[in-house]
């Protein structure tokens, strides 16, 4: 680099520029903060409803489960096992599918493929969880993804 | 060692590597269950592999990170650690931590381990990356604070120099930006919004300035360049980091529920991301091109060398090529992610923790550098692990393609799992060559061994050997 270009030119252009941007990228997130509400279905969530309860319930076990860890949320995760965000139209816009899914699955396995494991939900749990991943569905997610597949 | 207590740094390189290993593991098993579907199950189901294979490659780079620190602010500062005892005492609180975690992971159900450590209470759990029980994460922040307690007092009462000043920005900005870990709401697109405060700020934000001053360090000892045109380059690649990297953020935010303005903002400032690692390449090359010493640690260098490459191609063009929003609608949370942070995190993270080990493991061990015997095998090392990354990501890539095509972008899409059947082969050859990796490991644990053996290389030889030899060019060989 030309001796023009000093040291501590490029000092003030990292500081400079590392607060600008971060002071921009708070002003977008200002901005996103006030633009969610019409956007992340907040209006489900109200822990004085049962359905509040329950999907607060659903993302607790969804966490306590680690379900991200073969799964994929909205396309973060692992990508071991299918998509979840859209899996209540993949099924058919139906929560006892999700439901009879999980239930279904084999204690062991099945041989040679992969296999969810049987967690023994209690019915509620159940339930907790298809209206948590029914929520997720229905977050506005700008078209996200391509197809029903995930 | 012009300071005792950089000698600190041996105990964290050691179960950083102890740490590489079991990541690998753990990663073989899961490459395995990729095609072998029922491999281990129900004993280690594909989740808990995970959790091990993820976790124990971010625990040893935050170990590796600390030792370089503990290493390198001594010998920049020009003064001892302000509180030796306090990194040795956090080493074995960190060590002990993760270790209980990983033997959690393994031998708990998670919902068991989520109860057992009062998850309900400070609910952190169960989100990628950050499975860790809440009551490590605060384990982590106590190391963290004390760390920077110790190394920040050493930077502020030695030498200020700039590879100091901005390692310790970098490992501040880590700290502060792991607090958004206990940030957990119902509200899953705000969960999602600040879970990327972490991820995203430290691995293509901090993490970077961490990277950019270890490298920095490296390339003054082994090169003899003038410390004022490393830190002009420091200063410039860091700049373009965070301009770039802080509202490339914004490539996160296209599809969870943000605006459709994020697809703007995270295209254009995610796809100028590959500059700063560009620039380091380059930077690299031309301080090496323009060394005024020949150091006789040459794997040292060439692990340096290897890092401002594969961050580039890893983090920089494979980041590039599902970065821009019209492309990552199609290829989000596919294969072509994980190929991407594969090579990215190797050739960023895992290759500067292995160069500055290069680097201060054998003058820790009383010698310049090790013996001719140990840096060839450490060189083998560095070829078998690096090209094989290059393949893993390559057969990851071509899998991610044809999912990308047969479930998303064709007529007919077909279902998530007749998908991974169809491209099973690509899981085969990722898994064999996550074997030969396993080797390059193998003989890189090997090295060390090795070294302990025979006397090291001085500088005075090499200079020696150089005098009777054609010039420069012999240096290179």
């Amino acid at each position: 680099m030309a001796q023009t270009f000093t040291k501590t030119m490029a000092r003030n252009i990292f500081y400079g520029g590392s607060v600008f941007f971060f002071l921009l990228f708070l002003a977008l997130t200002f901005d996103t903060s006030m633009a969610l509400p019409d956007r992340d279905r907040r209006e489900l969530l109200d822990p004085t409803t049962e359905r509040g309860q329950q999907i607060a319930h659903g993302k607790a076990l969804w966490e306590e489960n680690n379900c991200i860890g073969c799964h994929s949320l909205l396309g973060e995760g692992a990508y071991f096992a299918p998509e979840l965000g859209n899996v209540y139209v993949r099924f058919g816009n139906n929560t006892e599918a999700i439901k009879a899914f999980i239930q279904s699955r084999p204690a062991e396995g099945i041989p040679g493929r992969r296999s969810m494991p049987q967690f023994n939900f209690a019915p509620d749990q159940l339930e907790a969880i298809a209206q948590f991943l029914k929520y997720a569905s229905e977050i506005n997610t700008a078209g996200w993804p391509p197809n029903k597949q995930g | 060692m012009k300071y005792p207590s950089q000698g600190v740094a041996r105990l964290y390189f050691i179960a950083a590597i102890g740490l590489f290993a079991a990541q690998i593991l753990f990663g073989l098993i899961m490459g395995l269950q990729y095609v072998i579907g029922d491999f281990l199950f129900p004993a280690i189901p594909f989740n808990v592999a995970r959790m091990v294979h993820t976790n124990a490659l971010i625990v040893w780079l935050l170990m590796g990170f600390m030792g370089a620190a503990y290493y390198l602010v001594p010998e920049e500062a020009e003064r001892d650690l302000i509180a030796p005892w306090l990194a040795k005492l956090m080493f074995w609180i960190f060590l002990v931590a993760a270790a209980l975690t990983v033997i959690g992971y393994l031998f708990v159900p998670y919902a068991g381990l989520a109860k057992m450590t009062g998850n309900e209470l400070l609910p952190t759990m169960g989100r990628e990356f950050l499975e860790q029980p809440t009551i490590t994460k605060i384990g982590i922040v106590i190391v963290a604070l004390a760390f920077l307690f110790n190394i920040g007092g050493t930077i502020l009462t030695g030498r200020k120099t700039v590879v100091n000043l901005v390692l310790l920005i970098g490992l501040v900005g880590l700290a502060v930006f792991f607090l958004f870990s206990f940030y957990n709401p119902t509200n899953l697109v705000l969960d999602k919004y600040y879970w990327w405060w972490v991820v995203h700020l430290w691995v293509e934000g901090v993490w970077e300035l961490i990277l950019g001053s270890i490298l920095a360090f490296v390339l003054i000892k082994t090169t003899g360049v003038d410390r004022e045109v490393v830190e002009k380059w420091l200063y410039v690649i860091i700049a373009m980091t965070l301009i770039t990297g802080i509202i490339g953020t914004g490539h996160h935010y296209y599809w969870i529920g943000t605006p459709e303005y994020w697809q703007w903002w995270g295209s254009i400032f995610s796809a100028m991301e590959p500059i700063p690692f560009f620039m380091m390449t380059v930077f690299a090359f031309n301080m090496v091109n323009r060394r005024r010493r020949n150091h006789p640690n040459k794997a040292a260098m060439l692990w340096a060398l290897g890092t401002a490459v594969m961050a580039f191609l890893g983090a920089g063009v494979w980041g590039f090529l599902h970065t821009l929003s019209p492309v990552n609608f199609y290829t989000h949370g596919t294969q072509i992610t994980a190929a991407h942070g594969h090579m990215a995190f190797y050739g960023a993270y895992v290759m500067i923790v292995l160069a500055i080990i290069s680097y201060a493991m054998p003058i820790m061990n009383g010698r310049e550098a090790n013996s001719q015997r140990s840096q060839v095998l450490e060189m083998w090392s560095f070829w078998l692990m690096t090209v094989s990354m290059v393949f893993i990501t390559l057969f990851l890539t071509a899998a991610g393609i044809l999912q990308v095509y047969l479930q998303r972008f064709s007529d007919a899409p077909l279902q998530f799992m007749l998908v991974q059947d169809k491209i099973a082969i690509f899981y085969w050859l990722r898994e064999l060559t996550g074997l030969v990796f396993l080797v390059g490991l193998v003989l890189y644990i090997w090295s060390f061994f090795v070294a302990n053996k025979e006397p090291g290389l001085t500088s005075a030889a090499v200079d020696q050997a150089l005098k009777g030899n054609a010039g420069p060019a012999a240096a290179i060989a």
